[in-house]
């Protein structure tokens, strides 16, 4: 993120936030927004835009303030400092229900005293639509998330996936700018969870509203999501597409977050071209992409998805100028669609390689055995060193 | 091996403890003759003389005009109260003991300082207010405790549903707030009426000159002349409208989700 300063070397940030050229204009902007609880602080800083139509998603661990932060552009929270836009209009001071957002809560907070349809029907009653209109809106609603036949029922005669789903539908009928979701499928079983994600995904191609999704769960926001946030400790770790977050991690904490990653302490030995060469323990060669200025012997960190990373046996010749490390086969987990092998690295340390079992599988290695682990070093990533 | 039969028998025991004696009173009520311990045979004539005995109306109209206004005055203020108490403010734990505190009052000190406090320092004329007065005072303190337990135990989501919405302060209170916690205000309405209806002993330091509620009218005329039918009959029809109300407030209390017809009539649309 680079209007984040502070957090990290700068010249190791080579995710920058994507130009909005290829969306409308923004929707939300939040412009230094901090909000203070007694003893720490939620939300500290934050900027970010998100644009007409997007599907945006907020991710990090539970307590880094991404509940917080969409409940300030809901308006339950009021920021200690900074604006909060909506549509280019400052909201701070301006109550929810004058707000054109609408809440999918995690708790589904449906009105139990009510039907399915008198539920969906609420938010549009507010807008003073009655009668035929009325009913054609709470219809389409009802019909978008597939809940028409359960109209008359009451939330508690509902599974929770369809109570999720009346949710979703009371939120979107009142007809909202920006369509704000707390954790939505966090109380579900994860069979439940693969169904409605690909749900909001249609629901959300369909309808074109403005998705800011809050979650936790990282394949959750791989798989939804247009843009990323990745939120630790109530900062911005990095915002990028779900390819650059996976793939070009901008901090450590992105990197072990997302996915699994293989996390290497190193020292800047030389620049070669447009390549960084760097030394580690157990290294035979070991290289990123250069991005930024580094100076030599600079501690810092490189990264490695364990999916790059490929086995060889020790007669066997990774192309050149591929990074590799020589070590040792600890464990070989059999997972399916892939084996996963923990490498040993003389010099401590150990590496992760995923290999796609599409060979036979006695053609693996086996523990004990020694290999060479290589990987093409556009896939090295650098990050800033934590000391 | 007989553990089941005899724990059922102690408890037949203490239902029949508990019960004989008004199925004792609701049987003789309807006795021909006037003994209270020989049933002669069936009939209602101690109830007809009952609605005839124009101090029995004219107590009875009192006792319900009485109890109407105490539960109406005392639902409103305690459910006021139990919102209130939701939010967070100085002094809200001692706020909270204070409105309970009459609850364990002894009434008979409850009677006495009522009674010091109107005649001598308030000048309300004992009777309808003095009464009204009285009965607000210890009602209230249940309303507050029934109302809010449901309001403690509402999902604060809702209300930021309601926001959520559109719903200003206002709608959001009459369309979502209400509808939930109607039940317990239905609850504490029935029970403040109840606890009015049937009170003597604080009833009895106020009562005035031709202002007697039912209760003590009884009570006056069962420890003056004996127990007579007309009084059985009387107290069994207390008996009936109170556990009528008890049970209707059980009931209604009991009730969580699931829309009442009341819920239903206040609901908008």
């Amino acid at each position: 993120m680079t209007d984040q300063p502070g957090s990290a070397e700068p010249e190791f940030h080579p995710a920058e936030e994507p130009t909005p050229d290829t969306f409308a204009p923004v929707e939300v902007g939040l412009y230094g927004v901090t909000k203070r609880f007694a003893d720490q602080t939620a939300v500290d800083d934050i900027t970010l835009r998100v644009h007409e139509g997007e599907f945006f998603s907020v991710l990090g661990p539970s307590g880094c303030g991404k509940t917080t932060l969409l409940r300030m552009v809901a308006g339950f929270e009021h920021p200690d400092a900074g604006r909060i836009e909506l549509d280019g209009v400052d909201m701070v001071g301006v109550p929810p229900y004058r707000r054109d957002v609408n809440t999918v809560f995690q708790s589904y907070a449906l009105f139990p005293h009510m039907s399915v349809w008198d539920n969906v029907a609420y938010g549009v009653k507010r807008k003073g639509i009655r009668g035929d209109a009325l009913k054609k809106t709470v219809g389409e609603h009802l019909e978008l998330v597939r809940l028409s036949p359960f109209a008359k029922r009451r939330p508690a005669q509902l599974s929770g996936g369809q109570q999720q789903r009346v949710a979703i539908a009371r939120a979107l009928a009142a007809g909202p700018q920006l369509l704000l979701l707390d954790e939505p499928l966090g109380a579900l079983d994860a069979v439940l969870r693969k169904e409605l994600q690909i749900e909001l995904m249609r629901i959300q191609r369909e309808v074109g509203t403005t998705f800011l999704y809050v979650t936790h769960d990282q394949e959750e926001a791989l798989v939804l999501s247009h843009r990323i946030a990745v939120m630790n400790a109530g900062k911005l770790e990095q915002v990028g597409y779900p390819e650059d977050v996976y793939e070009r991690p901008a901090t450590r904490f992105v990197a072990g977050f997302i996915g699994t990653s293989n996390i290497l302490d190193a020292e800047v030995s030389g620049v070669d071209g447009r390549w960084v060469e760097l030394s580690a323990p157990g290294v035979t060669r070991l290289r990123a992409p250069l991005n930024g200025g580094v100076r030599h012997g600079q501690r810092v960190a490189a990264t490695v998805r364990p999916e790059k990373v490929h086995l060889y046996d020790q007669a066997g010749e990774p192309p050149s100028g591929w990074c590799v490390f020589n070590g040792t086969v600890r464990d070989v987990v059999y997972t399916g669609v892939s084996t996963q092998y923990v490498v040993d690295v003389p010099g401590g340390g150990e590496l992760v390689a995923f290999v796609q079992n599409t060979r036979r599988i006695d053609d693996a290695g086996a523990p004990g055995q020694p290999v060479r682990m290589a990987w093409d070093p556009d896939f090295t990533v650098l990050l800033e060193k934590a000391e | 091996m007989n553990g089941r039969r005899v724990l059922a028998g102690v408890a037949g025991l203490v239902f029949a403890f508990l019960y004989a004696p008004i199925l004792w009173l609701a049987l003789v009520s309807f006795n021909e003759s006037r003994s209270l311990s020989r049933i002669t045979g069936f009939s209602a004539r101690w109830y007809a003389e009952l609605f005839e005995d124009d101090r029995v109306l004219e107590s009875l109209g009192l006792t319900l005009r009485l109890a109407g206004a105490s539960a109406l005055i005392s639902t409103v203020i305690g459910t006021l109260a139990a919102f209130g108490l939701r939010r967070a403010f100085p002094g809200r734990g001692l706020w909270t003991v204070l409105l309970s505190l009459p609850l364990v009052v002894p009434e008979v000190v409850l009677g006495v300082a009522l009674l010091g406090f109107c005649v001598k320092l308030a000048g309300i004329p004992l009777g309808f207010g003095a009464l009204l007065a009285a009965h607000v005072a210890f009602s209230l303190s249940f309303v507050v405790v029934v109302v809010r337990a449901r309001v403690a135990g509402m999902d604060a989501r809702l209300e930021e549903a309601a926001a959520d919405l559109g719903a200003g302060p206002l709608v959001a209170f009459r369309t979502v707030t209400l509808p939930l916690v109607a039940p317990a205000v239905a609850a504490g309405a029935a029970f403040a009426f109840l606890l009015s209806f049937d009170d003597v002993v604080t009833s009895s330091y106020l009562t005035g000159v031709g202002s007697t509620t039912l209760p003590v009218f009884v009570y006056a005329q069962a420890s003056k002349r004996g127990v007579s039918p007309e009084i059985v009959a009387l107290s069994t029809l207390m008996v009936a409208v109170s556990a009528t109300l008890l049970i209707a407030g059980v009931v209604i209390a009991s009730r969580r989700a699931r829309a009442s017809t009341f819920v239903g009539a206040i609901r908008d649309q």
